[in-house]
């Protein structure tokens, strides 16, 4: 029965474009994200709150995660306990809590969005809470691939992709970007599971890789020293019933070597020194500078719709585009059809007023 | 060249087809009929599964646990219905007021065409009372409805009582998602098409009703309960509605995993499942289901309240308690769990139901037969009438070779005017026509002149015109000169051959079971009649033995047969004439289709045939 449901959810994970949930956790800023819509993927709501509960544990604060819920469970009419999510039934554990930051809600969160928070792509008002400010020396995790995310903005050192979807292997087999270690709760050709159901709520409240992942984050704490081994071997045949995968030949770490709280939590070096270190000179000058800028810049207007075209173009300088959406999506499953639309492509021709705001955009708030 | 533009080809093909016609029409004949009875045999069926993801599996925790505030309910409105002599609205209104629900009441009145004598009523004055649940959270755009019927005597009462259980305990539950509207309706199917009229605002049968004063939204699904003791041994569900629709097949899965669950046996169609399908008993039993099915499906009339629903596009079933004379009762409590958990499964509902099957036939609550496969049993029941029609048509284009099959001689005309060959058909229609409107508007004068009610009197008439329309080839003969040659009459099988394969074809997409019932009778006499001297009498008599009145009463027979209830043939005689005038009530009253269809369509082609028989 449930393995009946999750093929049809697979499906529809597949064909359409927002209906997948996929989680991205940068080691210093970090980015939540669940797509899944309506009452019966309730599980997918509590795996995404379970983890951000968990990572902000390790110590990362809310300042630097973003988070994205596409559909509302704790308010939702058929929640028998509204204002709560739970994960685990048993534990009891209310993973929706009163401190919880949803940054993007509802319809906010698209593909379009979340392009937008990976590569930093904003109009100026977007709020800081909407950006992902990472930079290259952050460490990128994240949770459901969008294998493309190439290095080339420098937005981030090292990556960690953990996938908990049905053939959940294929996502990770077209990654060419250095420095990218991929976990998969399934192989090609499995379906992932759902753990457990809760009779009062009436819904399944885990997934089974999530929740023995979950189980084995518990055990870590900011000075633990667990590696990537240990990860690998989370949720054996037995016990996720799917057979987990992992990659790790384009990482140039050895996974013995890189640490758990590395990804999962903000551990910050110390250093200590006895010298004087010199900060950047004129600092103040180049404040003033940055506003008078600001002052002198006459009215951007917003274009209505995203350039991904433009993206793709300063990514590849002229690769096909339909190329750069098949590897978006990582799978030959998702049909040809999704591609951008029109509208994009028009932005293309939009002029270089527009690209030079981008590119001051990048400069400023990074 | 082409197939068919190369001469020489079509003209072997043409003699192929004339040649093994019969052969053919035999072999498709028994393939038909085979395929039919092997539906019911377990290997070629399909297990039930559900398919909507909303709705998921039977996870969720029942805890309904006033049974005996149900019974106290029961008695209570068993009390009050006999003290009013009816329905006790004030009582009822009170009762659902004070547990919290909203309530309205809606009244009703509809004449019928002539008195019921089954139900004994004529004229129809009513009220529909409705309590509205209304959902804590959530937008009031969608409801679901539970019904129990208020009857007349002792019947229902413990539906009634445990619907207002359910009611209060529903009331203090947060997770309902769409308003739930508990119904309690009055004389039964009139007053559920009273409500559902009002609530859609439509009028299709000419009922007068008071304005609908509370609505909840677009009802989603509904449920009707029929529970007439305080235990029950075992739970019948009733899914053929009006024109033999039926409830996505669903709702008919959440009924049976909740029967599982909660560990309440349920049947279909009266009969428990069996196991030992490799053997003839067990096969037979799964066959006898199906066949009950088709039976009531064909009838076309709703065999529960929920019939109504579904015209509506609202998925609805009957769920009747059945006590039996087995050991293991259940109680109140265990039914009160059974629809709180179906109820709580339908809240999840995002959608309508729409993933799982329309068209259906059940053997068993675990095994169905969708569409797919049950209609090649008709198509090859449609050949024989193509393969025919085929062979008419070459030898009325070939007047030579009809010279050698046919037994005249002499007498070759050219081919019939159309005069000669659409008169038959224009007044086998006429006919038909009288049949439809003739016995309910001539009943006053049927009264007059002979001494027979109401009810008798037209169904006397249709049987009279019926039985008039046989003898009408011998004056249409009179009337028109040179009309009978050995053209006309194979023109006219032509025409009437095609005209029944288009009427059975369009039946059976809507109503499978009718079209079907109808087709093994009719087709293999309609294709091999000839109006030759000799065998008039047997071709006659055969005729005869199809026509849609013979199928009736059969039908009737058979449907005593399987529910292990046989009847002599006085009584299938009774039930005959009481099914002609519930056929023309259930027309007025609700909208049914099957009588119009048979008088007039089916009769006519019928009489079409009758003239080719009589063909001088």
């Amino acid at each position: 029965m449930a393995a009946c449901r999750l093929v049809s959810w697979c499906l529809t994970v597949f064909t359409l474009l927002f209906l997948f949930c996929y989680r991205i956790t940068v080691a210093t800023d970090e980015i939540e994200v669940c797509t899944s819509r309506f009452w019966f993927n309730y599980r997918h709501v509590a795996n995404t709150l379970s983890v951000y509960r968990s990572v902000k544990r390790l110590g990362i604060p809310d300042s630097h995660i973003v988070l994205m819920l596409a559909d509302d469970m704790a308010c939702n009419h058929r929640n028998p306990k509204p204002a709560t999510v739970f994960s685990h039934k048993n534990m009891e554990l209310n993973v929706y809590g009163d401190d919880v930051e949803v940054d993007y809600r509802g319809y906010e969160v698209t593909v379009e969005n979340f392009l937008r928070v990976l590569t930093g792509r904003f109009p100026p008002s977007t709020p800081r809470s909407k950006r992902l400010l990472s930079d290259d020396r952050s460490n990128i995790l994240i949770y459901m691939t969008v294998p493309l995310i190439s290095n080339s903005f420098c937005r981030y050192n090292e990556l960690l992709f953990i996938i908990d979807t049905c053939q959940g292997a294929s996502m990770y087999e077209r990654f060419y970007s250095p420095n990218v270690m991929a976990l998969a709760s399934s192989q090609v050709g499995e379906d992932s599971l759902s753990h457990q159901p809760d009779l009062a709520i009436g819904v399944h409240l885990m997934d089974r890789y999530t929740f023995y992942l979950l189980e084995f984050l518990e055990d870590i704490h900011p000075a633990s020293q667990a590696n990537m081994n240990d990860l690998f071997k989370v949720c054996p045949k037995s016990l996720c019933v799917s057979t987990p995968g992992h990659r790790i030949d384009l990482f140039q770490r050895n996974p013995r070597s890189v640490l758990i709280t590395d990804f999962f939590g903000s551990v910050r070096k110390v250093e200590i020194t006895t010298e004087p270190v010199k900060l950047i000179p004129n600092i103040s000058e180049k404040d003033e500078k940055l506003t008078e800028e600001v002052m002198l810049t006459e009215p951007q207007k917003y274009v209505e719709q995203m350039p991904v075209a433009e993206i793709i173009h300063q990514i590849y300088f002229g690769t096909f585009e339909r190329y750069w959406i098949g590897k978006f999506h990582g799978v030959s499953r998702i049909s040809p059809e999704v591609r951008i639309s029109k509208p994009y492509q028009t932005i293309l021709f939009g002029g270089s007023v527009y690209k030079n705001s981008y590119r001051r955009g990048l400069s400023r708030g990074e | 060249m082409g197939l068919l533009s190369d001469p020489n080809r079509r003209r072997a093909l043409t003699s192929l087809v004339t040649r093994l016609n019969t052969p053919l029409c035999v072999l498709c004949y028994l393939v038909g009929v085979s395929w039919f009875m092997g539906l019911a045999f377990e290997p070629f069926m399909l297990r039930t599964y559900m398919s909507e993801n909303a709705m998921g599996s039977t996870m969720v925790e029942e805890k309904f646990v006033f049974g005996e505030r149900a019974i106290s309910y029961t008695r209570e409105f068993a009390g009050q219905k006999k003290k009013t002599g009816g329905m006790p609205v004030d009582w009822l209104v009170k009762t659902m007021k004070s547990r919290g629900l909203e309530v309205y009441t809606q009244s009703f009145s509809q004449t019928l065409p002539f008195p019921d004598e089954v139900k004994e009523r004529y004229m129809v004055r009513g009220t529909n009372v409705y309590g509205i649940l209304r959902a804590p959270r959530g937008p009031r755009t969608e409801s679901i409805v539970l019904s129990a019927p208020c009857s007349e005597g002792n019947n229902n009462n413990q539906a009634v009582g445990l619907l207002l259980a359910i009611a209060s305990y529903f009331r203090s539950q947060i997770y309902w998602a769409k308003d739930i509207i508990f119904l309690v309706n009055e004389h039964d199917l009139i007053g559920t098409e009273a409500w559902l009229e009002a609530y859609h605002d439509v009028n299709m049968t000419g009922l007068r009703s008071s304005p609908m004063q509370g609505r909840a939204g677009a009802i989603q699904a509904a449920l009707s309960l029929e529970l007439s003791s305080d235990v029950i041994t075992s739970m019948d569900v009733a899914l053929e509605g009006l024109n033999g629709q039926l409830p996505n097949l669903d709702l008919v899965n959440l009924f049976y995993a909740f029967c599982q669950k909660t560990g309440v046996l349920c049947t279909i169609q009266g009969k428990l499942q069996r196991n030992d399908w490799d053997t003839l008993p067990g096969y037979t039993h799964s066959l006898s289901t199906m066949l009950l099915m088709v039976l009531k499906q064909g009838s076309g009339h709703p065999q529960g309240d929920h019939g109504l629903f579904l015209r509506y596009h609202i998925e609805a079933v009957t769920m009747r308690g059945i006590n039996s004379f087995r050991q293991y009762k259940f109680d109140m409590t265990t039914v009160g769990k059974l629809i709180e958990g179906m109820f709580r499964k339908l809240n999840n509902l995002l959608e309508r139901f729409h993933q799982s099957y329309f068209f259906y036939l059940m053997p068993s609550l675990t095994r169905f037969v969708s569409i797919g496969y049950y209609m090649p049993a008709f198509g090859f029941l449609a050949l024989i009438l193509v393969l025919r029609a085929l062979d008419l048509w070459v030898q009325l284009s070939d007047p030579a070779r009809a010279l050698e099959d046919g037994v005249s001689e002499g007498e070759q005309d050219s081919s019939p005017s159309l005069l000669s060959l659409a008169t038959p058909v224009i007044i086998c229609h006429l006919t038909g026509l009288a049949l439809y409107f003739l016995p309910v508007l001539s009943q006053e004068m049927a009264i007059q002149h002979f001494p027979v009610s109401e009810t008798e009197a037209v169904v006397l008439t249709a049987i009279a015109i019926y039985v008039a329309g046989l003898a009408l080839p011998h004056n249409t003969h009179r009337v028109l000169s040179g009309a009978g040659t050995e053209r006309g009459w194979r023109s006219l099988k032509l025409f009437s051959l095609l005209y029944l394969a288009v009427l059975l074809g369009c039946t059976t997409l809507i109503n499978f079971s009718l079209g079907f019932i109808l087709a093994v009778t009719m087709i293999p006499v309609a294709a091999f009649i000839q109006p030759h001297r000799s065998s008039k009498v047997l071709h006659g008599v055969a005729l005869i033995l199809v026509s849609p009145a013979t199928t009736l009463l059969l039908s009737i027979y058979l449907y005593h047969e399987l529910i292990e209830y046989p009847v002599s043939l006085l009584e299938c005689w009774q039930h005959f004439l009481t099914a002609v005038s519930q056929g023309i009530l259930d027309h007025h009253l609700y909208g049914s289709l099957l009588y119009p269809l048979l008088a007039l369509f089916i009769y006519p082609c019928w009489l079409q045939f009758w003239n080719i028989v009589f063909w001088k």
